[in-house]
């Protein structure tokens, strides 16, 4: 289905002003391997600036790799850049070039351009409203939209003009959970009905978990591991995850809190540590008795996800989001 | 795991069998004129919502102008030459500034990415978005050349001149605000083009040419807006030399299908990087 091999693009550094240290060359994809089977969910999951938005660059024509080679549905996209417009339908993460038109008139351009006829643009974009809950908003325009409205009206322009294959760049940001679902079920419908393939980049760690059929885990530029979710979860299964949050500072003169001080991850008040199961265990007893308790504000023990994974591997932490 | 290295799946992409030979039919290209249309339609619709507010302002701003010259000059060439300057300016305003802002801001915003993964010709995009700006000229243009007209005593016969210079000059202003759009570095930069392009209009185009320096005169020669402001002038004498208009109008087409070109060949240079 897709065929990613060895991709390497690099942004040349920007023209440093007069005086001032010319910032360095960016390697955003630093030789990037993957394979996408048909009919798949498939993620590309990290932090901002991993890379993500590059790679879907390149897939979609966008953005000419330095070297590596793409082949979609057969085609070779790297020598072919102009065919990725007919074999696939892209979400970017702009809507620039849509705000100003109503949510029907977005959709029902966008379906003439990806080369339907008059007759069955208009009877895509009634589908496509209808199926995603937005039949009410038709006739607004986009950027007098809340965030999450209007990227849903954008995800609407990526459906009509079906194609086998869908490239999503970060579908749901700002969204409520109920235009989340409509996303999913019509993404869902796609696949079961018509064996349609998603590339889904995405930085949400609960949404990663939930929708995708494999991830690729990104970070500076690389794979640094691709598998199912569950798969992925198993390399650390033997651990858990312990948050601790004091109510003003951790009572470091208790030893057992003293010696977790070292494997904690700190942030403000939140301690983040990952333990094996026993270890967890004692931690607990630690600090839900004594002093220790008097100054805890809260805890979770939790299996590992798949931000635990990310940072096992050795992924920087900040950036992903757990919503 | 499907991290795969590359030796290991060479074969498969590379090898005897030709990728090519399986590969999935493409859906089909959106054909020119009805992908012209559906950007023509979005365009107009977006310029009703976000520019109907500018459009009074390129009115009442030609025709404050003739109101102030009106003071000055009293008839004759002149005055035709302030009617048909100010008229055109209209064009220039929506046309070259306002198209020349847009793309700019598009182009800076990301916003070409949807045009570029759509199989969509590239010259429909720059020819809708012009149309679609030029046409948007047309109530304020015919507004100030009447009113024009009524000021100065001037003849409204020929005045269906307009119907050819408002699209020739039209392309030509479109052409160039899109092409200045889209190969400025930054939007900024593409919104001073646009504006400095509708001040030389506007200066160029309405004071009286027998009257300036010789390089100014070259300059006016130079901008495409000249041509049209001078077919429209010399439509209101009472035998036109209708020759002349023609000569005018043709270089008005030349350079809109000249500046149409530059501009195409910018998008898609700025849509693939």
């Amino acid at each position: 289905m897709i065929a990613v091999r060895e991709l390497v693009k690099t942004y040349p550094a920007p023209r440093g002003r007069r005086g001032a240290a010319a910032a360095p060359a960016v390697r955003a994809n630093d030789g990037i391997s993957l394979d996408v089977r048909r009919g798949e969910i498939f993620g590309l999951l990290g932090p901002n600036g991993a890379g993500k938005s590059t790679l879907v660059r390149q897939l979609t024509g966008l953005l000419r790799p330095d070297a590596g080679s793409i082949h979609v549905l057969g085609h070779d996209l790297v020598r072919h850049p102009e065919r990725a417009a007919r074999l696939l339908g892209y979400l970017g993460q702009e809507s620039t070039a849509l705000d100003e038109l109503t949510v029907a008139l977005a959709v029902e351009t966008t379906g003439r351009l990806r080369g339907l006829g008059a007759r069955e643009a208009r009877a895509e974009r009634d589908a496509v409203l209808a199926e995603l809950g937005l039949a009410d908003l038709a006739g607004r325009p986009l950027k007098k939209l809340s965030g999450g409205q209007r990227r849903l009206a954008c995800f609407a322009t990526a459906l009509p003009g079906e194609r086998p294959l869908l490239v999503l760049d970060e579908p749901t940001t700002g969204m409520d959970p109920v235009a989340r679902r409509a996303v999913w079920a019509a993404v869902d419908r796609r696949r079961a009905e018509r064996g349609a393939t998603v590339v889904l980049v995405t930085h949400n760690v609960l949404e990663a978990e939930s929708v995708l059929d494999r991830v690729a885990v990104i970070d500076r530029g690389r794979v640094i591991a691709c598998d199912t979710p569950g798969g992925l979860k198993d390399m650390v299964s033997d651990e858990v995850r312990l948050e601790l949050v004091w109510r003003d500072r951790p009572p470091l003169e208790v030893p057992e809190v003293a010696a977790l001080e070292a494997a904690a991850r700190t942030s403000g008040r939140r301690w983040t540590l990952r333990l094996p199961a026993d270890q967890a265990r004692s931690a607990v007893t630690a600090v839900t008795a004594g002093p220790a308790f008097a100054a805890l504000d809260d805890f979770t023990l939790a299996t590992p996800s798949l931000e635990d994974v990310y940072l096992a591997l050795g992924g920087r932490a900040e950036g992903l989001v757990k919503a | 795991m499907s991290v795969v290295p590359a030796q290991a799946v060479a074969g498969t992409t590379s090898g005897a069998v030709d990728p090519s030979a399986a590969a999935a039919p493409l859906a089909p290209r959106a054909r020119f004129g009805p992908a012209l249309g559906a950007v023509y339609r979005a365009q107009l619709s977006r310029a009703r919502v976000a520019r109907i507010p500018l459009l009074f302002v390129a009115t009442f701003q030609s025709i404050g102008i003739m109101v102030l010259l009106r003071g000055v000059v009293d008839g004759g060439d002149p005055a035709r030459d302030v009617v048909a300057g100010s008229s055109v300016l209209v064009v220039a305003f929506v046309a070259l500034n306002l198209l020349a802002q847009y793309f700019g801001q598009l182009r800076a915003g990301g916003g070409l990415d949807h045009y570029a993964t759509l199989p969509v010709p590239p010259a429909a995009v720059v020819l809708g978005a012009a149309a679609a700006y030029a046409s948007f000229t047309v109530p304020g243009t015919l507004v100030t050349a009447v009113t024009g007209c009524l000021l100065f005593q001037l003849p409204m016969a020929h005045l269906w001149v307009l119907a050819a210079v408002l699209p020739l000059a039209g392309a030509a202003l479109a052409g160039l605000g899109a092409a200045l759009g889209l190969l400025a570095p930054r939007p900024e930069l593409a919104t001073l083009c646009g504006q400095l392009g509708m001040s030389a209009a506007l200066l160029l185009g309405v004071l009286p040419a027998a009257r300036m320096p010789e390089l100014v005169g070259w300059a006016r020669d130079l901008l495409p807006s000249t041509y049209g402001v001078e077919a429209l002038a010399r439509s209101f004498g009472t035998h036109p030399d209708w020759s002349a208009v023609g000569a005018d109008l043709g270089v008005c087409a030349a350079v809109g299908v000249l500046s149409l070109a530059v501009a195409t060949w910018a998008y898609r240079r700025a849509a693939t990087r």
